[in-house]
């Protein structure tokens, strides 16, 4: 029997809330079942670093690293950071990329140069490109901090799992508080 | 059976729970920071931040001396600062079990260097063991215990980045029952060790070795994998992972205990290969026993001995060949460092500095990161507390006008874990620079623990706050100012009186951390840019706020804009601009 693995990489701004997004994404997969691990930097990536998040599941999983080249899923909470984890995606995968510019202060200091039209360089590369206005979407659903939500609904409909799971998680792990809106977000998201 | 996803350090929490820990104490450091903060969770257990990682290990031995057990957990470079009490706790042995959890951090992702504990186990002849995965973390947590109380050895417990900060599944179990109520014994043969009483205790030391070394070749946790039988891979901790990735037929001898090996199974196993790697990160630690047992292994000469392994290095290595990726860029990709977070305290001070063109020999913590432009304000950074002891050394050998360059820079939870002393000897031994005191009343850099200068304890009881301008004060030092950093005038000001004082100055930058857990800070409206009255100046851009972005203009030479998202409206940025072009907006 083949052990099928899945990658999923999160990729984005220290800062961005990738990480309670790869939380609640791997919480979704041990409910359903699986054997999940996940993998990413704290520390000095956090602010406002790179910061890359892994996610592997499956029947077993051993390294909690995704083998270069080989992730099946992208998502982008930034352009650049989206751009930047491109050879990590397998020929054929999917990238779902946040619509968002967040300049990095050699950029800002005039030192080095954003890339240009990135959106159009992704889609050239890996067709099942899709493009998601997570702050638009956002501020739609009542806060324009719940894009991470957004990102993950867009997420989930490449994920083949239940929708009472991720509901199920969401209720568990965000704070009362942000909870509807961050339901909201994720409908959106989903919906795309 | 229970399961949860939980990460290597929740899971060495959660196994101490089960193994019925009473004490817990660590001081702060990537990535072993969470092994703490998750033991508030289990009432059964008593977890405190020590000052620094020798008081740490201190407290756990008095508690296992006491016979409750007792975990201690630090990064990597802390066992240097503990590794005094744990050489001769090699000596003593225990009572109650005592494990030190130590993190380490091949790749550097958050460290001053990449140094390997397991060197250690081996200096200081104590059992190490090391997990591949949270289940493992979980379980041999549980097993040290014992192993701890049964050979009367504190027990180390590594892991890597990998390890630490990865999520998998685990089953829980129940907490342990039965162990011994804690007791006041007095034994001094054993608990005092001075010359005629540790000289009885090496040997017994160097038995414990022997018999551990026999009596692992027969525990589950060294455990031997086959498959195909051609190729045999000896491998420990996250190495194993990517061996399996990269060599799903070769037999694996998978180690759990990494120090001592277990020598009879290594024979045996290795016997049957004609082809035997040695994968480990870091250092030839196995692979050099191994070779000392006459056995011929395929290691460090194939893999890197510097940074950390991944499936992609382990199969790249094997075959010799790159890999290639199905896409690659075609232009130069910007870098995206870590920078100070807007609003950060630090920020107005290492903008005075480099204006004063200070020498700042620096220290650890979130201000490391005035080194990098545009602040560019740190020349030195080698471990926790060594600014002032730098500081010293410089000025004794600098003209009296360079010596008013140097200022020492350290972090409240710095200068209390190994800073003060420092400070010290400057006054002792009549230096002459100065040092800035970074009191945002955090332990930042690892995530906003708590410290002997917060105010609060792990737990989050009230606690006495350190006064460090007493303290200062107290070791004798005259000159002590207290400055508000978001003053930027105010501070300047100081910062330049105090450099040019011939004697020992100490000046607090004074101002919470944004992020503080405990009655945080208050974002303020978001400022903005008129764009009108903005001249492209690029003044405030040296203040390497990230909320600052630069955009083109008409005119051409730019404007600055203000990012409402990131911005907390601290106002450096209205403070540092001369033509008034920064305000709050009105909508
Ligand atoms: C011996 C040792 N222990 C722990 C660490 C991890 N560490 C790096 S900086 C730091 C503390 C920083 O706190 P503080 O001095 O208050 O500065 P802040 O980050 O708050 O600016 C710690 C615990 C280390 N590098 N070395």
């Amino acid at each position: 029997m083949t052990n099928q693995v899945t990658n999923i990489l999160i990729s984005g701004v220290g800062g961005q809330g990738i990480l309670l997004a790869s939380e609640i994404l791997s919480e979704v997969l041990m409910l359903a079942g699986f054997d999940v691990k996940k993998n990413e930097i704290h520390g000095m990536s956090q602010r406002g670093g790179s910061v890359v998040s892994h996610i592997r599941y499956g029947k077993k999983v051993y390294s909690s690293i995704i083998p270069e080249g080989q992730a099946d899923v992208l998502l982008g909470f930034e352009l650049l950071e989206t751009y930047r984890c491109l050879p990590l995606v397998r020929q054929g995968g999917s990238v779902l990329t946040n619509n968002l510019q967040i300049f990095p202060p050699p950029v800002t200091l005039g030192k080095e140069t954003y890339p240009e039209d990135i959106p159009a360089k992704i889609s050239a590369a890996f067709p099942d490109t899709t493009l998601v206005d997570g702050l638009r979407l956002a501020a739609e659903a009542g806060n324009p901090r719940t894009v991470n939500t957004v990102l993950l609904g867009a997420l989930s409909k490449r994920v083949d799992i239940d929708d009472t799971c991720w509901q199920q998680t969401l209720q568990k792990m965000v704070p009362k508080k942000y909870l509807e809106e961050n339901i909201k977000a994720f409908n959106l998201g989903r919906s795309l | 059976m229970k399961r949860a996803i939980l990460s290597g350090n929740e899971a060495i929490a959660r196994g101490a729970y089960e193994a019925g820990v009473r004490v817990a104490s660590a001081y702060p450091g990537t990535p072993s920071t969470e092994i703490l903060e998750n033991m508030v969770q289990y009432p059964t257990i008593d977890a405190s931040w020590a000052p620094n990682e020798k008081v740490a290990l201190e407290v756990g031995i008095g508690a296992s001396f006491g016979d409750g057990r007792a975990l201690v957990a630090m990064k990597h470079v802390g066992v240097n600062v503990a590794a005094d009490p744990l050489f001769t706790l090699s000596y003593t042995g225990v009572k109650g079990g005592l494990v030190l959890a130590v993190a380490d951090d091949p790749e550097l992702h958050s460290s001053q260097n990449e140094q390997d504990s397991r060197n250690y186990a081996k200096f200081a002849k104590i059992p190490m063991f090391e997990p591949a995965d949270s289940q493992e973390a979980l379980t041999f947590t549980r097993i040290a215990f014992e192993t701890s109380e049964q050979f009367d050895t504190p027990v180390m417990l590594r892991t890597t980045t990998r390890i630490s900060h990865s999520k998998s599944v685990v089953s829980l179990q129940e907490q342990v029952t039965g162990l011994p109520e804690p007791s006041l014994e007095k034994n001094p043969a054993k608990f005092v060790m001075l010359p005629s009483n540790a000289r009885k205790r090496h040997p017994l030391v160097e038995e414990r070795l022997l018999k551990m070394e026999e009596w692992a070749c027969q525990q589950p946790f060294n455990r031997v994998e086959k498959v195909a039988g051609k190729i045999g891979v000896i491998t420990a901790g996250v190495s194993y992972q990517y061996a399996r990735e990269a060599l799903p037929d070769a037999d694996i001898l998978k180690l759990g205990l990494v120090y001592p090996l277990p020598k009879q199974l290594i024979r045996d196993f290795a016997a049957n290969y004609d082809t035997l790697y040695v994968i480990e990160e870091l250092d030839l630690f196995i692979e050099e026993q191994v070779r000392a047992m006459g056995i011929e292994v395929k290691g460090k000469e194939v893999f890197s001995i510097c940074g950390e392994l991944t499936p992609g290095r382990v199969e790249q290595s094997l075959s010799g060949k790159p890999s290639e990726a199905y896409f690659s860029h075609s232009e130069p990709l910007p870098s995206r460092p870590p920078s100070m977070c807007p609003g950060c305290p630090h920020r107005s001070v290492f903008h005075s500095l480099n204006r004063l063109k200070a020498f700042v020999t620096g220290d650890i913590g979130c201000y490391t990161l005035g080194f990098m432009e545009p602040l560019a304000a740190m020349d030195t950074c080698i471990c926790m507390g060594a600014s002032i002891g730098n500081a010293t050394g410089l000025s004794k050998l600098l003209s009296a006008e360079n010596q008013r360059k140097v200022v020492a820079v350290i972090g409240d939870s710095t200068f209390l874990h190994t800073g003060i002393n420092g400070l010290m000897d400057m006054v002792y031994n009549s230096s002459a620079s100065t040092v800035v005191i970074l009191d945002n009343r955090i332990t930042a850099m690892t995530g906003r623990q708590e410290n002997p200068a917060s105010g609060y304890t792990l737990m989050g009881a009230d606690s006495y706050r350190i006064d460090l301008e007493q303290l200062c004060r107290a070791v004798g030092v005259k000159h002590v100012q207290v400055v508000d950093p978001y003053k930027v005038e105010a501070t300047r000001k100081v910062l330049k009186q105090e450099m040019e004082r011939a004697e020992v100055s100490v000046v607090i930058a004074r101002r919470a951390c944004m992020l503080v857990k405990r009655d945080p800070v208050a974002r303020k409206p978001a400022f903005t840019v008129d764009s009108d009255r903005c001249t492209g100046c690029r003044a405030c851009l040296k203040l390497g706020c990230p909320a600052i972005e630069w955009r083109s203009s008409a005119a051409g030479k730019g404007v600055a804009h203000i990012n409402g998202l990131f911005c907390v409206g601290c106002g450096l940025c209205q403070q540092v601009c001369s033509f008034d072009a920064m305000g709050v907006s009105n909508d």
